[in-house]
């Protein structure tokens, strides 16, 4: 088998992966990323709306600053969050919006004038300051007090990765594309690099490295609706649980992004909503100042998704051969706004649904969209249970999410993360010596290789991977979507066992020589049924609601007893993982309160920590 | 009455040895707003799950799917069979290595292109985090973003006269890079230093303005006038009585 060696190997080549990786090539170490397709083309590539820094420049940006950055991220995780981690997060964020400036970022800037914006339909007026002229400007994002989302028209995603992806070239960061992790390679202790399939040849190849990152991005394609790009499958996660001693934190926290299209679920971003988009219902009235009089459309994403689809259970919907769906509005904002400030909206209106969202409405509904679990690290982007290993991005919990992610902040996660990790590799980099027994590297190669091999020679299994994927498919979106509750939960843990069996059991129809797609599926069908029941077993588990994990039979968010984080754990033969919890966060600089919007009623710890009670908005 | 629709496909894997260059051909019913995202997902779950191509955002961003579509390079997500005649013709771009069926490999091509055309911003500046960030017009950075907008899918490359002919032509793709750079103030390379990257047949003279380029951007980028602004500056780089 082929065997290359690097200082890190970087499995992912999104923002998050990239980032870190100049930052390591930077201090002047031999760095591979390894990616299944080129790496612009992922998925980070995709987003619209922008990342949140608290630069203060935009007129209704003033007076914005890391704190109240901060507290919007702490109400948005539900409290959920590492607050230390997003207290990190929230400093760095606007140097590193100014570094990528400087590589080359095309940010919009402030144009110095009075202008014209729109709020809940609504024209209003704002004067951005002569001062201010020509610095990064920003834009407004749901669950945020400022105006604080820097963007790029709305290519920020293309644009950003662009970028670093240029700087990678520059610092001559290798990437291998086509090229998928399927195990990672360990002593129990360290991590010592991964097995990977050539997505080209099919030929397995072997990665040896000191120090390796999962940076490989969301797992929403676990879900038959997601906004994902259909490679989210989860690669990295499923590495990591397969070791049996790495947990991935919080599975069960799932977001649901309000605006997916009906039906391909390709999302339109929340800028429309921010730039003054409202929803309406079959009657075409506007419903969501009846839910959440001060925010309206622009709660946070989690209380949006849930009151669509509240509203939509009370028959409001309108009727669709796909399902039922409400209605995204965007016409007021006039022509010249949406053909430029929101051209891809328009461009993905166009393209998919033949519709004009100058004169027509556009078919939305709540839908998979960002996984705030992952591949559990500590604040310097270690993952817990091997050394050596890392976590950054999308795959990862970090954990400045919690259990709500905010519009803009993932982004702004993956170049920050990218960054403050990139660094600790690069120190825990310094002076490492790899000691590897060999028969470590040979059994890992082994077992890949023998997989490989009974699925191709067809020994044994009858199972359909299609047929498979699709039956875990029905499970999570009939019990783990919007609304959870035990019952449907118990039922999906029971199915998904048995599904996983079936996943285990697959025939290949077609040869499987080369780089066969069905192959490729069959090898990763049976960690992605594991991470499904990681999702479901985990909501099972939580008895309370919080961010975007709703149980129907526990409608409080329980401070007293679920201010934690679920850590995940595969033992080898088991059917459902090891559950463990660890606190949210090892110190309180806002302690837990009420969001300001979202309602719901909190149980509050039996000993609150000291300090300023959350100010209520 | 929904149509049925014919797919003819072509077929080879290069990994195989028993597989040789053909055309398959499968047969699908329409359903209502089908593009060819849904329609290939379909034939590959339900009739043919060997069969090889690249989706990935599915959205018209990335640039992964490009395939020459009833003899027309562009994307297929994006392509609604509403808008094809009952009989699809699909075959991988030509000018990038097959990887197998419709599945090419532009990876690697537009790797290189970042090498030779030194696709990043050149600067002595160090950036300095303390500092407020350098200043920047708004119509500039969105000038900057027009340009930026490139997906790198290769239909301009596949669609390209001169690329057919010379290998190792930089393409409408890879010369809007520079001109990307070229526009942006951040960049302080001279013309001169330009020039000598694209001054050339490789580069923008071997451009013949057959226009295909700019007919088949699935991004509409305005590929035509940034070859004639390019050539028109390094034309005039060269005279002696510019620096
Ligand atoms: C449609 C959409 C719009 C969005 N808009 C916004 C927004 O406006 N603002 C915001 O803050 N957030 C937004 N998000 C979220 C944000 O884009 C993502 O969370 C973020 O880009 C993830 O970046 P990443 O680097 O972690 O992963 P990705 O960019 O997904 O990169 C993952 C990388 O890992 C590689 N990979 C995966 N598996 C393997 C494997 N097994 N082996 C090898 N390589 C592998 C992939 O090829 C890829 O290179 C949006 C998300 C979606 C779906």
């Amino acid at each position: 088998m082929l065997t290359i060696y690097t200082d890190l190997l970087c499995i992912g080549a999104g923002l998050a992966g990239e980032r870190a990786a100049v930052e390591v090539a930077g201090a002047g170490f031999n760095v591979i990323c390894l990616s299944l397709v080129p790496a612009r083309r992922s998925h980070s590539v995709a987003a619209q709306g922008g990342m949140q820094a608290a630069l203060g420049n935009a007129a209704m940006g003033e007076g914005d600053s890391p704190d109240v950055h901060f507290a919007d991220t702490v109400k948005g995780s539900d409290w959920g969050c590492d607050q230390e981690v997003a207290r990190l997060f929230c400093d760095t964020a606007p140097i590193e919006m100014r570094r990528l400036a400087s590589w080359g970022v095309p940010w919009n800037r402030v144009v110095a004038g009075v202008h014209t914006y729109y709020k809940g339909g609504k024209p209003f007026e704002k004067e951005e300051r002569k001062e201010k002229e020509g610095l990064i400007h920003a834009r407004a994002f749901g669950g945020t007090a400022k105006w604080r989302t820097c963007y790029a028209s709305d290519g920020t995603g293309h644009s950003v990765l662009y970028t670093m992806d240029n700087r990678a070239a520059q610092l001559g960061v290798e990437v291998h594309d086509r090229v998928e992790a399927i195990s990672l390679i360990h002593d129990g202790g360290n991590c010592l690099g991964a097995v990977c399939r050539c997505l080209r040849t099919g030929k397995l190849v072997t990665y040896i490295s000191k120090a390796t990152l999962i940076a490989t991005g969301g797992f929403g394609r676990i879900y038959r609706a997601s906004t994902n790009a259909i490679i989210n499958d989860g690669g990295g996660l499923i590495a990591a649980i397969e070791t049996g001693v790495v947990p991935l934190g919080n599975m069960e926290a799932i977001q649901f992004h309000p605006t997916g299209i009906v039906p391909t679920d390709i999302l339109v971003t929340e800028g429309c909503r921010g730039d003054g988009g409202t929803l309406l219902d079959a009657d075409e009235y506007r419903f969501m100042p009846d839910y959440e009089p001060e925010k309206a459309e622009l709660a946070s994403r989690d209380v949006v998704a849930r009151r669509m689809t509240e509203h939509m259970l009370k028959g409001k919907g309108i009727k669709s051969p796909y399902g039922d769906h409400l209605w995204l509005d965007i016409r007021h904002l006039g022509e010249k706004h949406i053909r430029t400030k929101l051209r891809e909206v328009d461009e993905i209106c166009q393209s998919f649904l033949g519709i004009d969202p100058v004169h027509q409405l556009i078919p939305v509904r709540p839908t998979q969209h960002y996984s705030m679990g992952g591949v559990r690290t500590n604040k310097d982007g270690a993952a817990y249970g091997l050394s050596g290993l890392f976590g950054a991005g999308e795959a990862s919990c970090w954990d400045m999410h919690g259990f709500n992610r905010l519009g803009g902040n993932s982004l702004a996660e993956t170049v920050v993360a990218g960054g403050i990790v990139g660094g600790r590799i690069a120190e825990f980099l310094a002076g490492c010596e790899l000691a590897i027994r060999t028969s470590v590297v040979r059994d890992r190669q082994a077992l890949d290789e023998e997989r490989v091999k009974n699925l191709v020679e067809k020994s044994g299994g009858s199972e359909n991977v299609y047929q498979v994927r699709e039956a875990m498919f029905d499970v999570l979106q009939e019990v783990a979507f919007i609304y959870r509750n035990g019952k449907d939960l118990e039922s999906g843990v029971e199915r998904l066992k048995e599904i996983l069996a079936r996943a285990k059991n697959v025939r290949l129809r077609s040869g499987g020589v080369g780089a066969n797609p069905e192959l490729a599926l069959a090898i990763k069908l049976p960690g992605m049924v594991k991470l499904a029941q990681c999702v479901v077993y985990g909501a099972l588990k939580r008895t309370e609601s919080r961010g975007s994990h709703t149980r129907e039979d526990y409608p409080e968010r329980n401070d007293r007893d679920w201010l934690t984080r679920t850590l995940a754990t595969w033992r080898e033969g088991a059917d459902v993982p090891t559950l463990d919890y660890e606190p949210a966060t090892p110190s309180f600089e806002l302690p837990p309160g009420d969001r300001g919007y979202g309602g719901g009623r909190i149980i509050p710890m039996d000993n609150p920590p000291a300090g300023p009670g959350a100010d209520k908005e | 009455m929904p149509r049925n629709l014919t797919f003819n496909i072509f077929r080879y894997n290069p990994q195989d040895p028993a597989s040789v260059p053909h055309m398959d051909t499968f047969v699908l019913g329409e359903t209502d707003s089908m593009t060819l995202f849904i329609a290939l997902g379909r034939i590959r779950e339900e009739q043919d799950p060997s069969l090889q191509f690249d989706f990935c955002c599915r959205a018209g961003v990335c640039g992964s799917c490009a395939m020459v579509i009833n003899g027309r390079p562009g994307l297929a997500c994006n392509t609604k069979v509403k808008d094809l005649p009952a009989e699809i013709t699909l075959l991988p771009l030509p000018f990038f290595k097959l990887v197998g069926d419709l599945s090419v490999d532009t990876g690697t091509w537009f790797r290189e292109m970042y090498q030779r055309v030194e696709s990043w911003v050149h600067t002595e500046r160090v950036f300095d985090p303390a500092q407020e960030e350098e200043r920047m017009d708004n119509d500039t950075a969105n000038r900057i973003y027009e340009l930026d907008r490139c997906i790198e899918c290769g239909c301009c490359i596949a669609a390209c006269g001169t690329a057919r002919m010379r290998k190792d032509f930089l393409g409408a793709a890879g010369l809007n890079r520079l001109a990307r750079f070229l526009i942006d103030p951040r960049d302080q390379r001279t013309e001169r230093e330009y020039f000598e990257l694209i001054g050339n047949d490789q580069g923008i003279f071997g451009c013949m303005g057959l226009l295909a380029c700019e007919d088949v951007c699935p991004k509409r980028l305005p590929l035509q006038d940034q070859l004639g602004f390019l050539r028109r500056k390094m034309a005039l780089s060269v005279l002696p009585w510019k620096k």
